[in-house]
């Protein structure tokens, strides 16, 4: 990549709890171009949701701190910066949208003027021009009837509309970058296609970057480029979503992908990964998913596995495991 | 739906309903028709998948099941005795009979943190329901009980004195799991209850649930809106939508030759992993959301979101009956999907 848009450079991220430090980001590096969509994948405790967090500046403080790396967006880097030019970039250049939409709107404000408030406050725009503004959104998001519904409550919204409300927020100053944070989870099926679609229409009408966060391997497939599995706080495969999906070299990606009945694959007994998600609290040495690893072997409890390049893609993909060329073989080999 | 012996679950006709009370003046104002006339039939061993969209009525419809909520009218017949009738009385033989009967249907809550008492131990939660209907198993048999339960499900025997917060949440849907087997049900309701677990944990979790209706002759009710795991489980699948059944059949049946617009909606909705390998279909997107169950719309409740309505479909309302293919559909105008849907491929 010549000029990322954003360079996420051994990004660590530790919570101080009453029972111990713990590495939520563990030296997370990933890039991201301009137009790009990157999926960052994984189950709880993965990091994947505090990644974007220190992205946005919200890692919450004081429990929560970025301890190392560099988040370089636009050639300069968001830590160093005075938290008054973070503020500027929020909104303008950088935009998120979070899993639960009814807790991020406040409630006794209407919609319409929670989404002027933006044109107000940043670009100075008058009463009259910031709801004009707010409705053209409304209706840009699919919102129907948006004249009329720019003076209802959130509470008066669904949960996709107010999804859609949320979005809207986040687009109304054209951000060159998109984080959503599991956008589709806490919504039913049919809406979720609705939002995925929306997303996948502004993506390549604005040529913004996106960041989509989920724990669901198969929504963000049609519309990321890339993917990037993480586990215990670290990158664990990284490379296009497709060779990521098909050429697998991660033990743990290969057992998400079994452990998911799909729509159109044989209903037979799932192969689920043993074991549960780990504790941050007590990691085991070397490889973190090692215990619920079919083939881990000695090394993996000496040495932690880099990341490095899968010999089918070695320019794009790349994967954390001592195995991995084992894993890629009985992958191919079905 | 064809079942092959008497059904362990019949439901005829059900429908449940709440009052809407102004705030002000205590009076009734309205109602929502949760559950508007519903009907199926589930035999013994087997599972029923129960799927829609939030607000379709799902969890309403296993609650008054159970007995949470009292049907306004309608017929739940378990083992062919209406447990509607029987209820509402609080002693005598009739309220003996129910007892007896009720602990034989069981349910699988979502959330695995807030289904278990925090202060009560694994054992505790367990034997509790023991203390509650005397005579399923005697009190010295409790500890071992309590063992073979946890063994079962997966879980340590040795950790049956700790506390909820000291499991994970996939234990702790397995703590839950054990409790609702504890009176021995044939009939398990599990509503969402795999649906707040990590995808690893959930395949677990489904596994162990397809496990132990082999070894126990277990039938469930299934309820989740993810419908990939719906086929993976069921052998029968309903369609709910706004508090009615729009299309009932084997697992097959539905998933490969749906004929209800709605029932194609969802399918075609459902995100697949691979889809530069998946069969080329065609994207329902539904516009709009669900209507409010208060007031439906007239006719056929979905007729506001289809892309197919008439004005038949606003005056006439289609009932659940065989109409293409072969298996019911409540649509005027039932059609074969248009482009094949995603194979089912084999059977489990």
């Amino acid at each position: 990549m010549d000029h990322p848009l954003l360079s996420v450079q051994d990004l660590t991220v530790q919570f101080r709890t009453r029972a111990g430090t713990i590495t939520a980001v563990d030296r997370v590096s990933f890039d991201l171009a301009e137009g790009e969509t990157l999926a960052i994948l994984g189950e709880t405790g993965s990091g994947k949701s505090v990644t974007a967090q220190a992205v946005m500046g919200l890692v919450p403080r004081p429990a929560g701190q970025v301890t190392g790396g560099r988040i370089i967006y636009d050639g300069t880097d968001l830590l160093t910066r005075p938290p008054s030019e973070a503020r500027r970039l929020n909104g303008t250049e950088l935009a998120m949208v979070f899993q639960d939409p009814l807790s991020s709107l406040n409630p006794v404000l209407r919609v319409g003027a929670q989404i002027g408030e933006l044109f107000r406050r940043r670009r100075g725009a008058s009463r009259a021009e910031a709801r004009r503004k707010a409705i053209e959104l409304m209706d840009r998001v699919g919102i129907p009837a948006a004249a009329r519904r720019v003076d209802d409550y959130p509470h008066q919204f669904s949960g996709g509309m107010r999804q859609r409300v949320m979005i809207a927020m986040a687009l109304a100053l054209q951000p060159r970058l998109l984080i959503a944070d599991e956008p589709t989870t806490a919504l039913d099926v049919t809406v979720q296609a609705q939002i995925m679609a929306l997303l996948a229409d502004l993506k390549a009408e604005h040529r913004m970057a996106m960041i989509l966060i989920s724990h669901d391997l198969g929504v963000v497939a049609g519309v990321a480029d890339r993917a990037m599995l993480m586990y215990a706080g670290r990158v664990v495969e990284t490379g296009e979503l497709r060779e990521v999906y098909e050429t697998t070299a991660h033990p743990y990606t290969r057992g998400l992908m079994a452990s998911i009945p799909e729509l159109d694959g044989p209903r037979e007994r799932l192969q689920p990964i043993p074991g549960a998600p780990p504790d941050l609290m007590r990691l085991p040495s070397g490889c973190p998913f090692r215990p619920r690893c079919a083939y881990a072997t000695d090394i993996c409890a000496s040495q932690p596995p880099t990341l490095a390049a899968v010999p089918t893609r070695p320019d794009s993909h790349r994967a954390a495991c001592h195995h991995a060329e084992e894993v890629l073989a009985d992958v191919v080999a079905g | 739906m064809s079942s092959p012996a008497e059904p362990l679950l019949s439901v005829r006709d059900l429908h449940t309903s709440f009052p809407i009370h102004s705030a002000l003046l205590r009076r009734k104002v309205g109602e929502v028709h949760a559950v508007s006339g519903v009907s199926f039939d589930l035999p013994a061993g087997r599972t029923l998948g129960l799927v829609g969209e939030s607000g379709s009525g799902k969890t309403t419809l296993a609650r008054t099941v159970i007995g949470l909520e009292r049907p306004r009218s309608g017929q739940v017949l378990f083992d062919g005795r209406d447990l509607v009738t029987l209820s509402g009385r609080r002693r005598g033989a009739k309220a003996a009979e129910l007892r007896r009967i009720r602990r034989q249907i069981q349910m699988i809550f979502q959330d695995p943190y807030a289904s278990l008492n925090p202060r009560l131990t694994v054992r505790q939660i367990i034997s509790e329901a023991w203390m509650i209907n005397p005579g399923v198993v005697p009190r010295h048999r409790w500890t071992a009980e309590v063992n073979d339960l946890l063994a079962r499900v997966g879980l340590n025997p040795d950790h049956a004195d700790r506390y909820p917060h000291q499991f994970s949440g996939g234990q702790r849907q397995r703590i839950g799991i054990a409790r609702a087997l504890a009176l021995r049900p044939r009939l398990v309701i599990c509503d969402e209850a795999v649906s707040a677990l990590d995808v690893s944990v959930q395949a677990q979790v489904l596994n162990l649930l397809v496990d132990l209706q082999a070894d126990l002759g277990l039938s469930y009710l299934f309820i989740a809106h993810d419908l990939s795991v719906v086929r993976h489980i069921s052998n029968q699948v309903a369609v709910m939508y706004l508090g009615k059944l729009v299309e009932t059949g084997t697992t097959d049946q539905i998933f490969t030759a749906p004929v209800h617009p709605y029932t194609q909606a969802l399918l075609s909705a459902v995100p697949v992993t691979r889809p530069w390998a998946a069969p080329p279909r065609q994207q329902i997107i539904l516009t709009g959301d669900i209507p409010s169950p208060v007031s439906p719309p007239s006719g056929c409740r979905f007729r506001t979101r289809c892309w197919k309505a008439q004005p038949r479909c606003a005056s006439e309302e289609p009932v659940l009956a065989h109409r293409l293919g072969d298996h019911p559909s409540a649509c005027h105008f039932p059609e074969l999907p248009a482009q094949p849907q995603p194979a089912a491929v084999g059977a489990r």
